[in-house]
């Protein structure tokens, strides 16, 4: 079964939402008054022609950025402020265009990174490796395996990252994000450089993330063929300005989206 | 002959196990943080000055509990003043700013503790401990703060060791090192982390500065014993704590015995004066290991895709 109908999910329950958001770095503008909403288990796409402000959006959302002005609400809280460790503790993975992976550690290690903030038990007795830390080590090793599993990357998994070829670090990435367990995904461009082949792979765990877990997930990517057939909605955005939010067919037909991609004669 | 050559390498390498102490302290800053910390030199100084002057007026086992508290704020105040606001700058404005910081603890070490000879006294029987009496003419010499010296740094190098393998917090040191942005998106807290280390290096420095300050009195030119710590990292990798170890023991042991062997050869054969093979010997060591093999001996390799 494939992600509800678009219906379900116009009616469904609002996990993020972004208000006139405005984020400028000196005299550039990133973004404009953007506002959009993110609706639980949907798969949200965020396009627009290079340097739209698409990455810019997805780092006001996990805190990296500060926005001048506009506020963003998720699980029904308002703040104007996101620290991205707040973001992270709340349940907002992500993983980043040009893949930020924890170079010298296994891919193993990486994945486990991910856990950071569900484990519990201080650093004494883990060092000792004893009781109710072992107990706890072991049940996070379970549910990385899992991941390990779920991703096919079981041959790769004491390998360090850097060592590996670029589809498969996304991979990890990826990986790493699902190991925090996030209710809120964030893509910035999973499927950037890679072959067919691998395309269709990370096409086949985004929706498998988003049909097993129920995962949410935002994603920016270039390829409009992989856009069309896995978002429900799409937000277009162009120089910073929102100038469409529709469902992935209206968007295609869209004249304001047309003109932003392929220029307008003046 | 063989006799003096043994006992100058077990001299030697228990000396390396006291650089590898010091180089301890520069690794765990580097490996999380990627900033060479210059001050260690100078937190070494402080941390001796701090149990020297301490002990003078309370069991040596109260001073160095003090000790440690000041270290940790010490952490705390360096963090929060000067690595707090430089996050994402660059590597060398981080290490201007350490330049910075260590001249300043030199000087208010002083100003706070003064600025004579003071004296450490851990306990330790001075006298040297002779063994295989039998087996070589005179026997073998060692010297019992050296030992212990090894023994702390032991025990220090394998707590340090599992708490960077298996705990949350190493794992968290480490992705802190790699990737600043992936780590805080993990939710690893970049502040908190950094206190960690500068405090756990403050500590280091600590067990440092009072073997240092036990073996020459504590005084400036401890300070200056981080100097000797520069080769060691060479050799063992910056990002190493195994390697800190095994660069100091070849450190260690290679100035002595060159001393030993190297200087009566430059003597006769090329009538030189022949003396202070010890104070140029390591940094040459460090200099040839560099154009070979610049990671170090135990650094992470460096791998880049093309």
């Amino acid at each position: 079964m494939r992600a509800p109908a678009a219906s379900d999910i116009a009616a469904g329950e609002v996990l993020l939402s972004v208000e006139d958001v405005t984020l400028s770095f000196g005299g550039v503008v990133a973004l404009r008054d953007v506002s959009f909403d993110i609706k639980k288990g949907e798969i949200r796409a965020i396009i627009g022609p290079n340097g739209a402000g698409k990455t810019s959006m997805l780092n006001v959302i996990n805190g990296f950025y500060q926005p001048q002005k506009g506020s963003i609400s998720f699980k029904g809280e308002t703040r104007t402020k996101m620290r991205p460790y707040d973001a992270a503790d709340g349940g907002i993975a992500r993983t980043f265009q040009n893949v930020a992976l924890f170079k010298g550690m296994s891919a193993l290690d990486n994945i486990l990174a991910g856990r950071t903030l569900k484990m519990k038990r201080g650093w004494f007795w883990q060092m000792l490796r004893i009781g109710p830390a072992l107990t706890e080590e072991i049940e996070h090793r379970k549910r990385v395996e899992e991941i390990i599993d779920f991703l096919e990357i079981q041959a790769i998994r004491k390998v360090p990252v850097a060592r590996l070829p670029y589809g498969l670090q996304k991979r990890v990435e990826l990986g790493r994000a699902l190991a925090m367990e996030p209710d809120l995904l964030l893509l910035d461009e999973p499927m950037a450089g890679m072959n067919l082949e691998e395309k269709e792979d990370m096409s086949r765990f985004i929706i498998d993330v988003n049909d097993h877990y129920g995962t949410t997930i935002a994603l920016i990517e270039h390829d409009m063929g992989v856009v069309m057939d896995l978002s429900d909605r799409v937000v277009v955005l162009d120089h910073g300005v929102k100038i469409a939010d529709a469902t992935p067919d209206e968007v295609k037909k869209d004249q304001a989206v047309i003109d932003a991609y392929l220029g307008v004669a003046h | 002959m063989l006799g003096p050559i043994i006992e100058t390498l077990i001299g030697g390498l228990l000396t390396g196990v006291l650089y590898a102490l010091v180089a301890l302290g520069f690794v765990l800053i580097f490996k999380a943080s990627g900033v060479f910390n210059f001050a260690q030199g100078a937190m070494v100084l402080f941390a001796a000055l701090s149990v020297a002057r301490l002990s003078e007026v309370m069991p040596l086992v109260f001073a160095v509990a003090i000790a440690v508290v000041i270290m940790v704020v010490l952490a705390y105040v360096i963090e929060r003043l000067v690595l707090r606001p430089l996050v994402n700058q660059e590597g060398i404005i981080l290490f201007m700013a350490t330049l910075g910081v260590a001249y300043f603890i030199d000087g208010f070490g002083q100003t706070v503790w003064g600025s004579d000879i003071y004296k450490i006294n851990l306990g330790i029987p001075k006298d040297p401990m002779f063994f295989f009496e039998g087996v070589f003419p005179g026997g073998i010499l060692i010297d019992r703060e050296e030992v212990a010296a090894a023994a702390v740094c032991a025990i220090l190098v394998a707590g340090l060791a599992i708490f960077f393998q298996v705990t949350r917090t190493g794992r968290a040191l480490r992705a802190v090192a790699d990737d600043h942005q992936a780590a805080q998106s993990v939710g690893i807290p970049l502040n908190y982390i950094w206190l960690i280390v500068w405090a756990v290096a403050g500590i280091v420095a600590i067990a440092a500065g009072m073997v240092w300050g036990s073996k020459l009195g504590v005084q400036f030119s401890i300070s200056l014993v981080a100097l000797k710590a520069l080769p060691v990292l060479i050799l063992g990798g910056f990002t190493s704590i195994p390697g800190a170890i095994v660069g100091g023991l070849i450190i260690g042991a290679g100035e002595k015995l060159a001393e030993v062997l190297l200087g009566p050869i430059l003597i006769k054969t090329f009538d030189l004066a022949g003396g202070g093979i010890e104070n140029w010997f390591a940094y040459m060591l460090a200099l040839v290991f560099l154009l070979f093999r610049p990671q170090g001996l135990f650094g992470e390799r460096i791998i880049e895709r093309i």
